[in-house]
């Protein structure tokens, strides 16, 4: 045996509700040298994430590894028994989760939790794990390693919590770590920071790794092979220098297309004298008690104005907290604002929707991040399209059926979806469905919070793409909110950046190479690109990421 | 418990088991019973038909004899009649209203929720037996009297429990796409909360049905319930409850009829078909 993992002919079943049985993994086979990172890349259920854990011999409830091998280390996972394949969890094997602030248990200390491992298999007395533990800390880069050990988890960041998490798989001394998509959750400019550190770490201890991910730039910076999966099979295993720049397989290629900058619509461009269709002024608002100035004590939207034109998009960036997503929820008046005036259409909106009339809450529509949410799951499709059209428009039930018909079309979804029930969409048509309903209303505005943030890289640029063609036909504005860079370039004509509540900048999408503030360069730095050196060779102003990073 | 029944099979789109049909048709029985009861039994229930007391199970008198020689198979039967009846209106009013107010509190939310769940908090304190008590000695024992009474006990319980669910709802994005909208209170806790929680609900309510029955079982036990010679299967035990020695049938066969009707509601509420949502059978 020459390579630390050889998996042949992998094969799981799962059983449905009705008893039937699916094959999810049709036959894939995976070849890990030792000290090599290889890199699992898909669209959700292209069955990355249950590859990637049946290398620990585990198969998600309802799933049974039915044929195939998992050797690892020698040792064939898929013919262990449970027992014996707990001893090797920890110590050859470890995985890091994608969500680690939802694995880590909230009543007992960091340390305890990282330890833990040492204690379960007998590795080595409790004050050499702790020592070993701080030094761990120390090479993933985390501040304060001997002190982070004593806090809880929710005293630390999301990003100094993923870190911690590959403390812990990495304290058995793992021959092989697996990383379940570890940075998706993150800021992009906290994930530079874990994937630096992950990356450093890895090398040092010349540990192989299983990176799962649908985030081609992010795999090009940490990833030697690439595995590229698609409904169970592999289509396309290279080097991460042959994948990115000799594509063979059709899926590959749209995944790397996903990545190129797009042209931009050029507007006919309305004349400067254009009336504003919504302007806010010194907007201000927040959470927590109201003190004597009439202010709440934590103001998570501060004196923000912005102005968007008929017709023309605005975007709105920035990291997770810095009050984008209030900010949309103060134009929509989901949260009225404390301060400050929304004109809307040339019209003083009230600053709560309940007071608003029912043309002004017609003509503004906002679309949420998360169908799985936004739409109700007890209702079929059509129900749920049909109801702003029975609402607003008092249509009739053939006129309203006739509509949800045209709807669908409008964003690309067959017909026949509409006696479908949300769970039984993908991601991407609960988003289009999530988007018919905000059209159903006939809107001149639709504030977009996040809207692709959960869909994988290439249904987003398919939504883009639908957004940009229904902007041309019906002449809508969007407030687009994200913290995607590229998505926000590909659709805006001026994109404002938000730090800590306030406006640092507004700048069009051609100067985006130059942009003024400090936070904006820091962040627009922190995109990753394909390039599979940009990580490496990455400087960043220590000062700039002292100031505004949150490590 | 339930879950080890048999494998499950489907039928029209939902899969189901064994001990949920067997609890169904239990249940069933005891309805079409309490339904058709006056056709069905041989005697009268205020008749004397037996020149013993607490006689045993014999041709013509299948279940006995009560403790003045009445037939005990007419008795029961009779008995399902009231138990299920008032169980049934008391459990219909209790969630209707408990359910409606809940969500009507988690969508509305401030002062009327504060008001709303404070009061229903100091309703649910109170002990029920003793609530029954105060009420049928207030104003005396009848069939509306006591299904109020048993409603009322029950509204708290229900409440909670729809608050609960409908709070979680609640903070979904749809209800907010729903209220920005300009959606009514009465679309949103119709249209968006209800479907979401009808399961649990349905749930709910079976579950506060056995305890309705037990508790009217229990009123009447103690005498508070029906008055003579109308008698639920709680009433047939405390009057037969001196054939205990004798291991009279007249004081079991009630014992077992609430047994059985309490346990198959569970069972059922355990074992309801599930929609099988892999629809590419």
């Amino acid at each position: 045996m020459t390579n630390l993992v050889e998996v042949r002919n992998l094969r799981i079943e799962a059983t449905t509700d009705a008893g039937r049985i699916v094959e999810i993994i049709k036959g894939v086979s995976i070849d890990i040298a030792d000290g090599e990172i290889v890199a699992l890349i898909g669209e959700s259920g292209s069955g990355k994430t249950t590859v990637a854990l049946s290398l620990m011999g585990y198969a998600r409830p309802g799933c049974r590894i039915t044929g195939g091998e998992i050797n690892v280390n020698g040792k064939n996972m898929a013919a262990l028994s449970e027992k014996q394949r707990a001893k090797l969890r920890g110590t050859d094997i470890a995985y890091v989760p994608q969500s680690a602030a939802a694995s880590f248990n909230p009543s007992s200390t960091i340390m305890e939790q990282v330890i833990e491992v040492t204690r379960i298999h007998g590795l080595m007395p409790p004050e050499q794990a702790r020592k070993r533990a701080v030094e761990l800390f120390r090479a993933l880069s985390l501040p304060d390693p001997e002190g982070i050990g004593a806090r809880y988890p929710h005293q630390v960041s999301g990003g100094q919590l993923q870190r911690l998490s590959a403390a812990m798989a990495l304290i058995g001394d793992p021959k092989l770590v697996i990383f379940d998509e570890p940075t998706t959750a993150l800021d992009v400019t906290t994930q530079i920071d874990v994937l630096k550190a992950f990356k450093a770490v890895m090398r040092a201890g010349g540990i192989a790794g299983v990176y799962v991910s649908h985030d081609l730039a992010v795999v090009a910076q940490i990833a030697d092979h690439i595995v590229v999966l698609k409904g169970g099979e592999v289509q396309e295993t290279g080097t991460t220098a042959q994948i990115l720049s000799a594509a063979q397989h059709p899926y590959t290629r749209e995944l790397l297309a996903a990545f190129e900058p797009r042209p931009r619509q050029a507007h006919a461009d309305t004349d400067a004298g254009a009336k504003p269709l919504l302007r806010i002024d010194n907007v201000t608002a927040g959470y927590g008690a109201v003190r004597d100035n009439g202010l709440p004590l934590i103001r998570a939207v501060d004196s923000v104005s912005l102005v968007v034109e008929k017709g023309r998009n605005l975007g709105i960036i920035g990291e997770s907290g810095c009050g984008k997503s209030t900010l949309a929820r103060v134009i929509a008046g989901i949260h009225p604002a404390a301060a400050g005036d929304i004109i809307f259409d040339g019209k003083e909106l009230q600053r709560a929707a309940g007071k608003r009339g029912q043309d002004q809450l017609r003509e503004m529509q906002i679309v949420f991040q998360y169908a799985d949410t936004a739409l109700n799951p007890a209702k079929p499709v059509e129900d749920i399209i049909a109801r702003p059209l029975a609402f607003y428009h008092q249509l009739d039930r053939q006129a309203r059926s006739k509509r949800v018909d045209e709807l669908l079309d409008m964003v690309r979804l067959p017909r026949t979806l509409r006696y479908r029930r949300p769970s039984e969409l993908s991601g991407g048509q609960k988003q289009r469905v999530n988007f018919a309903r905000a059209l159903a209303a006939g809107p001149k505005l639709i504030i977009c919070d996040e809207i692709t943030s959960a869909l994988d890289t290439v249904v987003a640029a398919a939504v883009i793409d639908l957004l940009k063609e229904l902007q041309r036909e019906l002449g809508l504005s969007y407030i687009f909110i994200s913290h995607d860079l590229s998505v926000v370039e590909a659709i805006c004509d001026e994109i404002m950046v938000m730090y800590n509540g306030q406006r640092v900048e507004q700048i069009t999408p051609d100067r985006l190479q130059a942009p003024s503030h400090p936070y904006s360069k820091l962040l627009f730095s922190s995109v990753p690109k394909l390039d599979p050196t940009w990580l490496d060779g990455l400087v960043r102003d220590p000062e700039l990421v002292s100031q505004y990073g949150h490590r | 418990m339930a879950r080890v029944a048999a494998s499950p099979r489907s039928l029209l789109g939902h899969s189901y088991n064994l001990v949920g049909v067997v609890a169904a048709l239990v249940i069933l029985a005891w309805t079409l019973i309490a339904i058709f009861a006056p056709a069905i039994i041989p005697h009268s229930i205020g008749d004397i038909v037996d020149d013993d007391y607490f006689g045993p199970m014999r041709q013509g008198l299948w279940l006995g004899s009560d403790y003045l020689g009445r037939d005990m198979l007419s008795r029961v039967l009779m008995g399902a009649r009231y138990t299920v009846g008032i169980s049934l209106a008391a459990v219909a009013i209790a969630c209707f209203s408990g359910v409606v107010l809940g969500m009507v509190a988690a969508v509305t939310g401030g002062w009327l929720d504060t008001c709303l769940s404070r009061f229903l908090d100091a309703m649910n304190s109170i002990p029920s037996k003793l609530f029954g008590l105060v009420v049928v000695a207030a104003v005396g024992s009848s069939i509306p009297a006591l299904i109020l009474t048993l409603a009322v006990i029950y509204i708290p319980g229900a409440y909670r429990f729809a608050r609960a669910l409908a709070v979680n709802i609640n903070t979904m994005d749809f209800m907010t796409v729903a209220r920005v909208r300009g959606e009514s209170t009465a679309y949103l806790i119709g249209s968006e909360i209800l479907p979401n929680i009808i399961r649990p609900v349905l749930a709910d309510f079976g579950l506060r049905f056995v305890f309705i029955v037990l508790l009217l079982s229990g009123l009447s036990f103690l005498g508070l319930g029906l008055q003579p010679p109308l008698a639920d299967w709680g009433a047939l035990v405390r009057e037969n409850i001196g054939g205990l020695p004798f291991a009279a049938p007249a004081v079991i066969i009630p014992s077992l009829a609430i047994a059985s009707l309490t346990i198959s509601v569970n069972l059922l509420i355990d074992n309801l078909p599930q929609k099988i949502r892999d629809r590419d059978t």
